[in-house]
């Protein structure tokens, strides 16, 4: 028995057809299910069809999209997005760096705490939307509930605020439960980055009479820069589609609207599917300038091995 | 042996996709499209589910109810597959205006000579049928009723701040907010949560404030929004505002609770307020009490949940039975003790309602009648959509840009009309 599928494995190595076909499925179903998808989405934000009884699918050109920038709820929700993106990658990408740091010195019970760290990312972000909707009530004072009432119990009453009711503030407040949950993430990925550079390293410096900070200013982070572009990639495509943390919390509400729920909503409420799916493609480009120079990057960087 | 697992992993890859598309129900199926998944809601239904079993024993029932979110999860999945042509036999919509996007792109079923046929067009409001027609037919059938200018209270707590009876009018509404607010207890509860609550206080503020003809006027285009009528609402709205509580963050059972806690001294909102009340163990004249909104005596604000028959539906025959015990006598006294709401048809049975729901049936009979815009019967989904933005932009905002305010809902209604 061992030796026939020893025999067969080598028959598929010599075959490349082989391996073909067994990601031909995968294949398939990513030419129609995501790009195919893609190209009907692009086709139907070009496109008349603003209402469900109206079967008008001619071309529209950019109709749709000189419309959105029009459109005040959709100015209002596009720099809600870029508030929220600048806090929570800046937010996450320090306060995990910072957990990473904490624990890279292999200090005592760096598990437990690997794993404490790590763990919001286990919650739904529903069930996480929730609670920390009742922990940023915006009860301020005798009334205060949530973190008001903890300020207030510890005596720091300037800190009460009301978090993402508040017009200007809402973004930065809804950013806190999202860089809570991600900050561990980010903390294991600068983690893993640490371990990877070998001791000698350090050593060599050290021996040359370095200080700990040059160290990790000047051998440490520039061979973390790798580690640096991944993070920033991730976190930067989890926030342009914000929405289930945001609908959790605020649900459809104007002031911490960002463009996926104002997409859900024009598309499912306002059944305007032309102008929900050219809000659908402001977001994938948005995500595409992310992401496509980080691809041609990283397919640079393997040939160049 | 790897020839063979490929098999099974391709044979589990068409399963996962067949098993994930919508199956059609067979032949002899009623499959009916909710979004009541718990509670009063699901045991009302359950109740008009047997009346419809015991009427089509030889018709399986198939419940495809999505839950969750007063029925914005289900809309979503109800719109993706009215547009794929695999509509339900049946399926809930709010009667009224948030039904004509259907209406239009000509997806439901007319159902007027069923009105005539069973008898509806007597024992169903005149005043409602005349909400429900569009262009001489109908669409829809209700099953319930619920009123949306209700104020609760709670006798305790306004005791406390020296209020016996509930105020008459929208100015001695605000005259006792402040009341309350000298005794350290906010006058008006909001619920800020997803806008729509507070966009249902506003809606009753400009009920109240302007009377049931104006109102209607809004919705048409006979009053203006930028009127003086409208800014005087707003100002009241302001004020009421102004008397709230300071978090702006509850879901409405959360608000209701400051009310039946002694918190809060006033609450607007719909009367489904009051079984989940009773869900919880209060009892109604007790520990919460009740008044038509102040200004709206003799006025119905109403919002109903009805049924449709949509065009190709699989069952059709299944479907307009499901209808026909919709807007019985019997599957209307199944559904609504439960429900907390009231029956459509002016013959139901006051003995099966508890003292609230009785007292709405009085004034249901008799009230002049208008539709509640956040629950659907003014507006289309468009329009309130937008005009819930427009509210929670205004609220958030600390309710001092009436001018942004008046654009909005300006902009809501050209939404609507779009």
């Amino acid at each position: 028995m061992a030796s026939t599928t020893l025999k067969k494995r080598k028959k598929h190595i010599q075959n490349p057809w082989g391996g073909f076909f067994f990601v031909l499925p995968s294949i398939i179903a990513m030419a129609i299910f995501v790009y195919g998808m893609i190209g009907w989405t692009l086709k139907f934000s070009f496109s008349n069809r603003t209402s469900p009884w109206k079967r008008d699918n001619s071309f529209a050109g950019f109709a749709r999209y000189t419309e959105l920038l029009q459109d005040p709820e959709f100015t209002h929700a596009f720099s809600n997005l870029l508030k929220f993106t600048i806090v929570f990658m800046l937010g996450t990408m320090i306060s995990g760096l910072i957990m990473a740091l904490l624990l890279e010195k292999g200090i005592k019970g760096e598990g437990f705490f690997r794993s404490t760290y790590l763990y919001p990312m286990a919650i739904s972000f529903i069930a996480m939307g929730t609670s920390w909707r009742w922990l940023m009530d915006s009860a301020k004072g005798e009334t205060a509930t949530g973190l008001n009432l903890i300020f207030n119990k510890m005596g720091l009453d300037f800190l009460q605020n009301s978090w993402y009711t508040s017009v200007s503030g809402s973004m930065f407040a809804m950013a806190l439960p999202a860089i809570w949950q991600m900050s561990g993430y980010v903390m294991a990925l600068f983690l893993a980055g640490f371990r990877g550079i070998p001791d000698d390293l350090r050593e060599a410096a050290r021996v040359d009479g370095a200080s700990e900070f040059k160290i990790y200013r000047h051998i440490l982070f520039p061979q973390l820069s790798p580690t640096f572009l991944t993070v920033l990639i991730i976190l930067g495509h989890i926030s342009m589609k914000v929405f289930d943390l945001i609908y959790g919390i605020a649900s459809k509400g104007y002031v911490t609207k960002v463009l996926a729920i104002y997409m859900w909503q024009v598309i499912f409420d306002f059944q305007n599917y032309a102008k929900g799916a050219a809000i659908a493609v402001v977001i994938l480009v948005m995500i595409a300038i992310v992401v496509i120079p980080y691809l041609i990057y990283v397919n640079k960087t393997e040939e160049a091995k | 042996m790897l020839k063979k697992s490929k098999l099974v992993v391709a044979l589990a890859a068409v399963a996962l996709v067949a098993s994930t598309a919508p199956a059609a129900p067979a032949a002899g199926n009623l499959e009916i499209f909710t979004w009541w998944a718990s509670g009063g809601e699901a045991l009302g239904l359950a109740g008009m589910t047997t009346e419809f079993t015991n009427k089509n024993p030889d018709t399986t029932f198939v419940n495809a109810s999505v839950a969750g979110a007063a029925g914005t999860n289900a809309k979503g999945v109800l719109v993706s597959r009215m547009e794929a042509g695999n509509p339900p036999d049946t399926f809930q919509a709010h009667a009224g205006a948030e039904l004509s996007s259907y209406v239009k792109a000509g997806q439901l079923e007319d159902l007027t000579s069923l009105y005539k046929s069973e008898g509806w067009d007597k024992v169903f409001p005149a005043g409602l049928i005349k909400t429900l027609t569009t262009k001489g037919k109908i669409y829809s059938v209700p099953v319930n009723i619920h009123r949306a200018n209700v104020l609760w209270w709670n006798p305790a707590a306004a005791k406390k701040a020296g209020i016996t009876k509930a105020p008459a009018t929208l100015d001695a509404m605000i005259a006792d907010l402040a009341k309350f607010k000298k005794v350290g207890i906010d006058g008006m509860a909001l619920a800020g949560q997803g806008d729509w609550a507070i966009a249902h206080l506003f809606d009753y503020v400009l009920l109240a404030s302007m009377g049931p003809d104006k109102f209607n006027g809004l919705w048409n285009g006979k009053t203006k929004w930028d009127s003086a009528e409208v800014k005087t609402a707003i100002k009241k709205f302001q004020t009421i505002l102004s008397y709230g509580n300071a978090s702006k963050t509850l879901d409405w059972p959360d608000a209701g609770k400051l009310i039946t806690t002694g918190k809060a001294g006033f609450f607007i909102m719909g009367d489904w307020a009051s079984s989940q009340w009773q869900s919880e163990g209060l009892k109604l004249g007790k520990d919460y009490t009740w008044a038509p909104g102040p200004g709206t005596a003799g006025v119905y604000q109403w919002l109903s949940d009805s049924f449709t028959l949509p065009k190709g539906a699989p069952n059709r025959e299944a479907g307009l039975a499901w209808l026909k015990v919709c807007g019985s006598l019997a599957g209307q006294d199944a559904f609504n003790p439960k429900k907390g709401s009231i029956a459509v048809r002016k013959d139901s049975k006051p003995a099966l309602y508890d003292s609230y729901l009785q007292a709405a049936m009085k004034s249901w009979k008799v009230d002049t009648l208008v539709g509640s815009t956040v629950h659907g019967v003014n507006y289309g989904n468009a329009g309130m959509s937008a005009l819930n933005s427009a509210v929670g932009k205004f609220y958030t905002g600390g309710a001092k840009d009436s001018a942004g305010f008046i654009k909005g809902l300006k902009a809501a209604y050209a939404a609507d009309k779009a």
